[in-house]
């Protein structure tokens, strides 16, 4: 098994590594022994009792599977489903992948540190699955695969690893939804996910997280973006959490390579968000830009955004914005690291509550106080983002409208 | 009808507004003049209920309500609706939706059809104000008042910053809205028409300019706080431009 022993052993050096940032979780409290669930076709997805449906549905998971062109479901610990429907497109549960396929091993754990702290050491000593989606050269699909990490048993500690793939000249599109079931309180989420997006392949991969008040979610993703590539990368999270702490990073390692972050959080009394992004621009002609709307309604959200301009003729820009509702603390940190001549860095922040002169103009329209501060906040989270399928947009604006009906 | 009598009003603790009486009857529009900083924003954000313009004394009355301490969207349920001169940007609200907005929410309105008449199409899809030039934030507040369709309709210098090319649009449309259009037709002739009106309409203007695309019933000036002259509006705007507000501060005096 390769260099599987060698994994193993760094991990077991770093099982009690805190992270560098965000509050240290005590992992000995959560359960991670494998739970059953046996595997669910088709048919037995769109019989799901209508709570748990209503769950994955509001994670981005359309359960028709009909304007979908893959599925991965996993329940706790185990694959339930797991079907793509189009040529050239992969879907694999990782633990398969590991045991049948030798080019995996190009993948796993190549840009995320087995031993970067103990959540991902856990992934690699404990790794209950994962999926694994590529997408083969040239191969481009109009529609998204979508993937769904659910979690059922309480206090469970759900370790996973996501490789995603898009090949040269690809185009691939990947909605993945985490949620959990409703009578779900507490437990804790570890996910390692790796993209490689190649030569002029294009990848959008947007993740709405739907957890309970009590979850503790500690993601670590890294992304390599090659010559020509664009990595879209979305993330959308207004449910109460406990904690949530990630810093997800990308390499733009080839000549005119972009990454783009989008993210919309909100942060709910007793929930602690620390996210960032992270782009190192390290080819001539690449470009990054990280986004972030904030809103809090009593939470604590540190917003990171880390822009590293390594060779000339980059551009890259930050933008995060926050508005504090009801009560809460944003603490939005931009950094920008230029590192050599003629670079083309910026960013923009600003943290503050909505303009009365905003909330009049709309009630001079007619609008109650109360509708005009809706409107202003939706609007406040509806980001344009270029070159996301109008379908995936639906599916964001959607998430954006479900919950800000728990925002006012 | 809108009422006001004897208004006073203050603004961060200072008076802007002194014992202002006037009376704007159905299907009249009045012409509102003065020299910057006159007070003649502060008059129209208080007709239309800026919390921030307190009244210190007298009274408003609109359609035969007392409207003095209402807020500011039961005044635009009840007719009243106002064009800014700078409205703010609200970030992520298409022009689109506020067209809806401005309609009430209800599935009948056409914002293609309303945008179309102002010239407006292309910005249905950007958002509300933002990166709008002096003569787009004008027809988009056009736009805006078409789909509202108020009775009582507040315009802050519409026609500041706007092109020649469009000062025409800008003055027609201004026009319509107030039902000052001269159109008779088969069944009803001009009198009629006029006698039928209804819309009343309250404009800020420094050049007058508007003046040649519709016929004002009356113009005012406002000086320091306090409605100072009440007369033809091109007799008022020639007295201007001949011998300045200086005179309207002689007549002022004179009045008090």
């Amino acid at each position: 098994m390769r260099n599987r022993e060698q994994l193993k052993e760094k991990a077991l050096k770093a099982k009690d590594k805190p992270a560098a940032i965000g509050p240290d979780l005590d992992l000995s409290q959560y359960d991670k022994a494998p739970v059953e669930h046996r595997y669910i076709d088709h048919d037995e997805l769109l019989s799901l009792p209508s709570l748990e449906k209503e769950r994955l549905v509001m994670a981005g998971i359309d359960i028709t599977e009909q304007e979908r062109v893959g599925t991965y479901i996993q329940k706790d610990t185990a694959v339930v489903h797991c079907d793509v429907k189009q040529n050239g497109i992969e879907v694999i549960p990782i633990k398969k992948a590991l045991e049948q396929y030798d080019w995996i091993w190009d993948y796993y754990w190549k840009l995320v540190a087995v031993d970067a702290d103990k959540y991902t050491a856990a992934a690699e000593l404990d790794l209950h699955d994962g999926y694994v989606i590529r997408a083969l050269p040239g191969a481009k699909t109009v529609y998204p695969v979508q993937a769904c990490l659910y979690m059922d048993k309480n206090n469970l500690q759900q370790n996973v690893h996501n490789i995603i793939i898009a090949e040269e000249g690809s185009e691939l599109h990947v909605i993945t939804g985490c949620s959990t079931s409703p009578h779900m309180k507490r437990g804790a989420h570890l996910g390692v996910s790796e993209f490689f997006v190649k030569k002029n392949a294009k990848l959008s991969f947007t993740m709405i997280h739907n957890w309970a008040e009590d979850m503790d979610i500690r993601p670590r993703s890294v992304a390599q973006v090659e010559e020509g590539g664009l990595f879209l990368n979305n993330y959308i999270c207004m449910k109460p959490v406990r904690s949530l702490q990630m810093y997800p990073t990308t390499h733009l390692v080839g000549e005119n390579a972009v990454a783009r972050y989008y993210s919309i959080i909100v942060g709910s009394p007793g929930s602690e968000h620390d996210l960032g992004g992270r782009i190192y621009l390290k080819k001539p002609g690449s470009r990054a830009e990280i986004v972030a709307r904030t809103i809090s309604n009593g939470g604590k959200i540190v917003a990171r955004g880390h822009l590293i301009g390594e060779v000339p003729e980059i551009k890259a820009h930050l933008e995060c914005k926050g508005l504090i509702l009801n009560g809460g603390i944003i603490h939005a940190i931009p950094e920008l690291e230029g590192h050599v001549d003629g670079v083309e860095m910026s960013h923009e922040a600003a943290v503050g509550k909505i303009a009365q002169e905003e909330i009049a103009y709309l009630m001079s329209r007619g609008l109650s106080e109360d509708d005009a501060v809706a409107t202003i906040v939706r609007g406040f989270l509806s980001v344009d983002i270029p070159g996301l399928p109008p379908q995936l947009k639906a599916e964001i604006d959607r998430a954006v409208e479900e919950s800000d009906k728990d925002v006012m | 009808m809108l009422v006001i009598e004897d208004l006073q009003v203050e603004l961060a603790g200072k008076q802007i507004l002194k014992h202002i009486d006037l009376e704007i009857k159905p299907g009249e529009t009045h012409i509102l003049f003065g020299p910057n900083g006159s007070g003649k924003t502060s008059l129209l954000m208080t007709i239309m209920g800026y919390p921030q313009y307190k009244v210190t004394a007298g009274k408003i009355t609109f359609k035969g309500v007392d409207i003095t301490h209402m807020p500011i969207n039961e005044r635009a349920q009840l007719g009243i609706g106002m064009a800014y001169q700078r409205p703010p940007t609200i970030h992520g609200l298409k022009t689109r939706q506020m067209v809806k907005i401005c309609a009430g929410n209800g599935d009948d309105v056409d914002p293609e059809a309303l945008a179309r008449q102002v010239d407006f199409v292309d910005f249905l899809d950007r958002d509300v104000n933002s990166g709008f030039s002096g003569g787009e934030i004008k027809r988009s507040e056009l736009l805006q008042l078409l789909a509202q369709n108020p009775d009582l309709m507040l315009f802050d210098e519409p026609e500041s910053g706007v092109d020649l090319e469009n000062i025409a649009l800008v003055g027609n449309t201004i026009a319509k809205l107030l039902q000052k259009e001269c159109s008779p037709t088969d069944l009803k002739s001009m009198l009629q028409l006029k006698r039928e009106r209804t819309k009343m309409g309250l404009i800020i203007t420094h050049t007058g300019h508007i003046l040649e695309y519709l016929t004002a019933d009356k113009g005012q000036v406002l000086y320091n706080g306090v409605l100072s002259c009440a007369d033809n509006p091109r007799d008022i705007l020639r007295c201007i431009s001949e011998m300045g507000y200086e005179e309207c501060v002689r007549c002022a005096i004179a009045n008090n």
